[in-house]
């Protein structure tokens, strides 16, 4: 059941020049899958009218804490990176699918810029269910590796950067460990790098759930919006997606 | 607690508050925040004769106090309606309206034929103003002659409440009013989207892939609320405002401007509860001023 809950900000932390960790309370925290999104009312903001989507970091069942791990690239995103402790903020959730947790074989976690977000959750879990997940992070340079020790927690995890700052040089699809074997890839980040991994995924006939972030006004499927192609039509991404496997999407890979 | 009750034109509604079409789904969709049936009532998506995959994404844009949208009447089809969807609403105690749109007034026709045999569907709204397709939606309203026409076509097959969604995208919304009351309207719902455009300069091209789009949202309340006001002076059918409301307050400026119901619909989208809270807002002001019942507010402007 989807729940309109007032959080407490219990922490906003600026992670780097324009991505910062916002964490929530309440104590009416409902359950959460990776994967799912939650969308966040920006009040404060003459210029933001819309609610803000944002894909949850991770949770905390037994504390009721909410993370967000947001990338500020607007005047939404930018006034949420000044909230401060003990401030509220109304947030619609959980909202959308989630991925698909498998019960065994080898899962790889792909995660472009900070489309690596909801990766630490569905990580968490996996370890949490006996796999063994390895999480594939790319980013532009060193700078914008976040949280790697949280990361590294759950998973063996393997980096790249465009400019070659940390990890292998290049991009996600280009890193060494794509010559292993895998049975299942989670991605997310840019779509042009989603479109890559999918192309590799499909090569190799390896399982691959893509999380698309297309805009949005609504988040529940009452608007319409937010439609992604896909083999069966047009489908909302707030709540047929934004989890896909790409088998299902038209996309040219 | 006043009486919120209101007639109109046969249509009874236990308060003035409905939902816009294309802004609340097929009401289910806000079951987890709210009792539909303290709904006035609750107009969904607007349905046409056949399946509809609506425009290509991008299809929304933000905008300062409101949003564009070009959604093109993404719908499976009133036989799709019918069979798949009404089972699972009809039961809702609440009045439940259907958008009907078309290309042509054989769509139209065939449409609300068919949606009047559905016992839980007291009326249909007629919307002839859509700006986001093609060919049909908007062409109807924008012209007295055209406009008459479709009503008075779906007047022959439709017995119950018809009810016709204006365009504001029009020299004289009060000529428009009075020709499809002239041709058998049981009452008008006014605005539907202001036509608008946005673009993106990083790109050098629009936000939608349609180009234009309609705006709605709080920026287009004032130009709403005016066109009721004036539509009600002229016309003898109950009016239905909508455009832009948010809370009970701007609720209460169209009542006072003459319209008999209101409809809420971008609002839904950044709270879910909105309606709720509006219905006790105006339940509050008429108690707090005096006023036994919602009727003695409309139209005193």
């Amino acid at each position: 059941m989807k729940k309109l809950i007032d959080f407490t900000v219990t922490e906003n932390k600026r992670l780097n020049h324009d991505t910062i960790l916002l964490v929530l309370h309440s104590d009416e925290l409902p359950e959460i899958q990776p994967g799912q999104f939650v969308n966040v009312r920006v009040d404060r903001s003459p210029s933001t009218f819309l609610r803000r989507p944002i894909s949850v970091h991770d949770v905390d069942e037994s504390r009721g804490l909410l993370y967000l791990f947001i990338k500020i690239v607007g005047c939404g995103t930018s006034t949420l990176g000044e909230l401060q402790i003990g401030d509220k903020v109304n947030v619609m959730l959980p909202l959308g699918n989630h991925f698909s947790l498998p019960t065994s074989g080898k899962p790889l976690l792909i995660g472009g810029g900070c489309g690596v977000a909801p990766m630490l959750h569905l990580s968490r879990l996996m370890k949490a269910r006996g796999l063994s997940p390895v999480v594939l992070i790319g980013t532009r340079t060193d700078k914008d590796i976040l949280r790697k020790e949280e990361y590294e927690k759950y998973a063996t995890v393997y980096y790249t950067t465009e400019d070659g700052s940390f990890g292998e040089k290049g991009y996600v699809t280009q890193h060494s460990v794509l010559k292993e074997k895998f049975d299942h890839i989670f991605c997310c980040g840019p779509e042009v790098m989603m479109k890559a991994v999918a192309g590799y995924a499909n090569q190799n006939n390896i399982n691959c759930e893509v999380s698309l972030e297309n805009t949005m006004a609504c988040g529940i499927g009452a608007c319409l919006c937010c439609v992604t192609d896909t083999k069966e039509g047009h489908k909302c991404v707030c709540t047929e997606g934004p989890i896909f496997n790409i088998k299902d999407l038209k996309w040219q890979i | 607690m006043a009486d919120l009750n209101i007639n109109i034109n046969g249509l009874s509604l236990k308060n003035p508050v409905l939902t816009a079409s294309g802004t609340f789904g097929y009401g289910t969709e806000f079951q987890d925040f709210i009792d539909l049936e303290r709904l006035g009532g609750f107009i969904v998506k607007g349905t046409t004769l056949k399946h509809r995959e609506g425009n290509p994404y991008p299809r929304m844009a933000e905008t300062p106090s409101g949003m564009l949208n070009a959604v093109g009447l993404q719908n499976k089809g009133v036989d799709y309606f019918i069979e798949h969807i009404y089972p699972t609403i009809k039961d809702i105690n609440s009045n439940i309206l259907v958008n009907v749109s078309g290309s042509t007034i054989a769509d139209y026709v065939a449409t609300a034929e068919k949606i009047n045999t559905l016992d839980h569907i007291p009326a249909i709204e007629l919307n002839i103003s859509c700006p986001n397709v093609k060919e049909g939606g908007m062409a109807f309203g924008t012209s007295c002659v055209s406009a008459s026409e479709v009503v008075k076509e779906v007047r022959k097959v439709y017995k119950k409440h018809l009810m016709v969604k204006l365009s504001p995208n029009v020299t004289s919304i009060q000529e428009i009013a009075l020709a499809v009351e002239g041709a058998g309207a049981d009452s008008v719902s006014l605005i539907n989207t202001l036509m608008g455009m946005a673009v993106n300069v990083k790109t050098r091209k629009p936000v939608l892939s349609t180009i234009t789009g309609g705006l709605s949202g709080p920026c287009v309340k004032p130009v709403a609320l005016r066109m009721v006001w004036q539509v009600a002076q002229v016309v003898k059918i109950p009016v239905v405002g909508l455009g832009g409301i948010s809370c009970a307050n701007d609720a209460l400026e169209f009542l006072l401007a003459g319209a008999s119901a209101i409809q809420i619909g971008t609002a839904n989208f950044i709270d879910p509860t909105v309606t709720i809270k509006v219905i006790d807002g105006i339940n509050d002001y008429l108690d707090q001023n005096g006023f036994k019942s919602v009727k003695e507010i409309i139209g005193l402007i």
